[in-house]
């Protein structure tokens, strides 16, 4: 199973006007790795699930996501933005954003994995550790500390 | 406390699982015990029975339906949108200890009978939704009810529905009419009013028939009941059901028993809100709600609904009989139109009674329009599920295999199951396939000397290829605005999870007879008679 996040899935100066903005930005990561093979598609599938329910989350997050036709292996890319970027929290604006892509076919394995990173997002130790990144390489090794356990 | 709690959203990769931790960290914290069901994409790992019976209330954070609610009746119950677990997952804490504390002195003891008593529960105090807003919550809510309904009703309209089919295979046009009594190239069959008899009589294609026809009875009164079920419980089931079995008995057909279904469902809510005083709070479940809910349903199914129902019957069917004599085709396609309109309801109905009269008085092409235009919903819906399957939820899916069958043999009702989930956009559909059907068919002069059947009476029809050929065009319209108006509606073919919840519960309902779902119908109200 390759990485769920590289550090070209990284992008600590995200800037984006709005949400779908973000999710197009992060999205083309993604697209020129190859793993996203039709970028408007899997972007329509991602606003299909935002406009059923924005994704933001109090506490400054947003997780644009889909499972899509489009997708060919669960992939995180993450974006942190200093202005933030509206996903329609009850508290504001989002400063850290997890594009999660997923194939529509997906596995247990990787919907697994996929679980697993969803349940550390709650928790404000690893938001905070995300805050703090400095570089792309260390948002990828936490991930892979606190998502895969190495 | 100890507590269960399911969590689920529409794709079910990310904030299932987020509500999921987020409310066990809360526990956690306050000392709490919980156990979370994440109904995501992942695949749940179901709570324990013990687990169920052992919690003191229930948390649904949940987007869509909850599938398996019904292992939770009786048991305290919050339910909010499953941000409102990842955000305030303390405050949905406080509020099932509420829930324990409202439910505990007024529920107790009445509860036990009420819920069969295995657990000793107190009754739901049903909390919807704390925070989401407004009408597009609404819309949400108001289609997992409808689908809710629709899942459980699949399997009859399958069962049902294939019964009947095989009953015209092997028994021909004239099966129904053994079975119900009626005249059929001119001879009269008295019907079976002693079921003794019925083999006999009728013979074994009578046997299937009646068999089909008694699962088809139960079609909108299963509907009805579990749309008001997915709203309110199994308080709801009571009143629910029997305004479905009222709709069926004044004409009112599967969208009497949707609205009835609703309003049954609005009803037990709103009731339950009613904090009573203490005397009578232990009655409340078992014979209050029941009974007022009931009584105030039947009255308006019977009284409000029924008369205006007949009254538009009465009117409808002199203006058809005024219309003899007009342009044949602009008949037909109205015909087309009735047929759709309502699959099986009041409207169908008096364009199939006036198809009979008009076999009856030797005019064969009036029927024949009325037949093909009968057989288009079920098979545009097949079609459009094998076309555009991702439009379509897994039980619909599976209706769309069977509803191939029904349609070929005159089984309006197949298409029931997309029209009640989705009305607004499958009826205008369907209509204008029928339409185009029944104009087509006058305008060929095809002809049917029977009133039932379907493709399997195809000898008795005049002018069969061209029949045929309406038929298939009035398909071919109706899948096209099927698909146009789904993909239109709903932006594109994005999978969408939430459409699994209910459809697995009509596979937990089916569990037992793994059959195809489908749609039923019986455009003819001597089937259901």
């Amino acid at each position: 199973m390759s990485d769920l996040i590289t550090p070209d899935f990284v992008d600590l100066d995200l800037v984006a006007a709005d949400r779908h903005e973000a999710a197009f930005s992060l999205a083309s990561r993604l697209a020129d790795d190859g793993r996203v093979t039709d970028l408007a598609g899997f972007l329509a599938d991602v606003r299909a699930r935002e406009e059923q329910m924005p994704t933001g989350i109090e506490g400054g997050i947003g997780i644009p996501h889909a499972r899509s036709a489009h997708v060919t292996e669960p992939t995180l890319a993450f974006g942190r933005s200093a202005a933030g970027i509206d996903f329609r929290a009850e508290d504001g604006p989002a400063d850290l954003v997890f594009l999660i892509a997923a194939p529509a076919g997906g596995d247990t394995d990787h919907l697994t994995i996929l679980a697993s990173l969803a349940r550390r997002l709650v928790h404000a130790s690893f938001r905070q550790a995300l805050r703090d990144a400095t570089d792309p390489q260390t948002v990828v090794d936490l991930v892979n500390k606190e998502v895969l356990g190495r | 406390m100890k507590l269960v709690a399911v969590t689920a959203c529409p794709t079910g990769i990310a904030h299932t699982y987020m509500a999921a931790e987020a409310l066990e960290q809360a526990a956690k914290d306050a000392g709490h015990q919980i156990s979370v069901e994440t109904q995501g994409a992942a695949g749940a790992v179901p709570l324990t029975a013990a687990q169920i019976a052992d919690a003191d209330a229930v948390i649904f954070a949940v987007d869509v339906e909850v599938r398996g609610r019904d292992r939770f009746a009786g048991k305290p119950t919050v339910e909010a949108p499953v941000k409102k677990a990842i955000s305030g997952s303390v405050e949905l804490l406080a509020r099932a200890e509420e829930a324990i504390r409202q439910a505990g002195p007024a529920g107790a003891p009445a509860a036990a009978p009420a819920t069969g008593g295995a657990d000793g529960a107190p009754a739901p105090v049903n909390a919807p939704s704390g925070g989401g807003s407004s009408a597009a919550r609404f819309g949400t809510h108001l289609r997992q009810w409808m689908m809710t309904g629709v899942s459980y009703m699949i399997p009859f309209v399958a069962a049902g529905g294939i019964l009947i089919a095989l009953a015209f295979m092997f028994g021909g046009a004239e099966v129904a009419m053994k079975v119900n009594g009626g005249v059929f190239q001119g001879h009269t069959y008295p019907g079976v009013t002693d079921l003794s008899k019925l083999i006999d009589q009728a013979g074994y294609a009578g046997v299937l028939f009646k068999i089909g026809s008694t699962a088809f009875s139960m079609l909108v009164p299963v509907l009805a009941g579990f749309i008001a079920y997915a709203m309110a419980d199994r308080q709801g089931l009571v009143p629910g059901i029997v305004s479905g079995l009222l709709a069926s008995a004044i004409g009112a057909g599967f969208l009497g028993g949707l609205v009835g279904g609703l309003l049954a469902g609005a009803l037990v809510l709103g009731l339950t809100r009613y904090k009573p005083p203490r005397a009578i709070a232990g009655i409340m479940p078992v014979v209050v709600i029941p009974l007022v809910s009931t009584l105030i349903m039947g009255v308006l199914m019977l009284v409000v609904i029924g008369e205006p129902i007949a009254a538009a019957q009465r009117g409808l069917t002199d203006w058809l009989g005024s219309l003899t004599g007009t342009n044949a085709i602009l008949l037909g396609a109205l015909l087309g139109l009735m047929m759709a309109f309502d699959l099986g309801g009041p409207v169908n109905k008096v364009a199939y009674t006036f198809g009979v009269g008009s076999l009856a008085s030797g005019e064969l092409k009036v029927m024949a329009a009325v037949m093909a235009a009968g057989m288009v919903p079920p098979i545009a819906m097949a079609l459009s599920t094998v076309v555009r399957p991702r439009l379509f939820n897994d039980g619909e899916r599976k209706a769309g295999e069977a509803a191939w069958l029904l349609g070929a043999s005159f089984i309006t009702e197949g298409a029931i199951p997309f029209a009640a989930a989705d009305p607004l956009r499958v009826l205008p559909s369907l209509m204008a396939g029928s339409a185009t059907t029944g104009a087509l068919s006058m305008a060929f002069g095809a002809t049917s000397r029977a009133p039932h059947g379907g493709l399997w009476v195809i000898g008795l029809i005049g002018r069969p290829g061209l029949y045929l050929l309406a038929i298939v065009a009035g398909v071919l319209v109706a899948a096209a605005c099927v698909i146009g108006a789904k993909q239109l509606g709903r932006g594109g073919v994005t999978d969408r999870a939430e459409d699994e919840a209910p459809a697995a519960a009509a596979a937990a309902a089916a569990e037992t007879d793994g059959a195809p779902a489908a749609g039923p119908a019986v455009s003819h109200e001597a089937l259901v008679s």
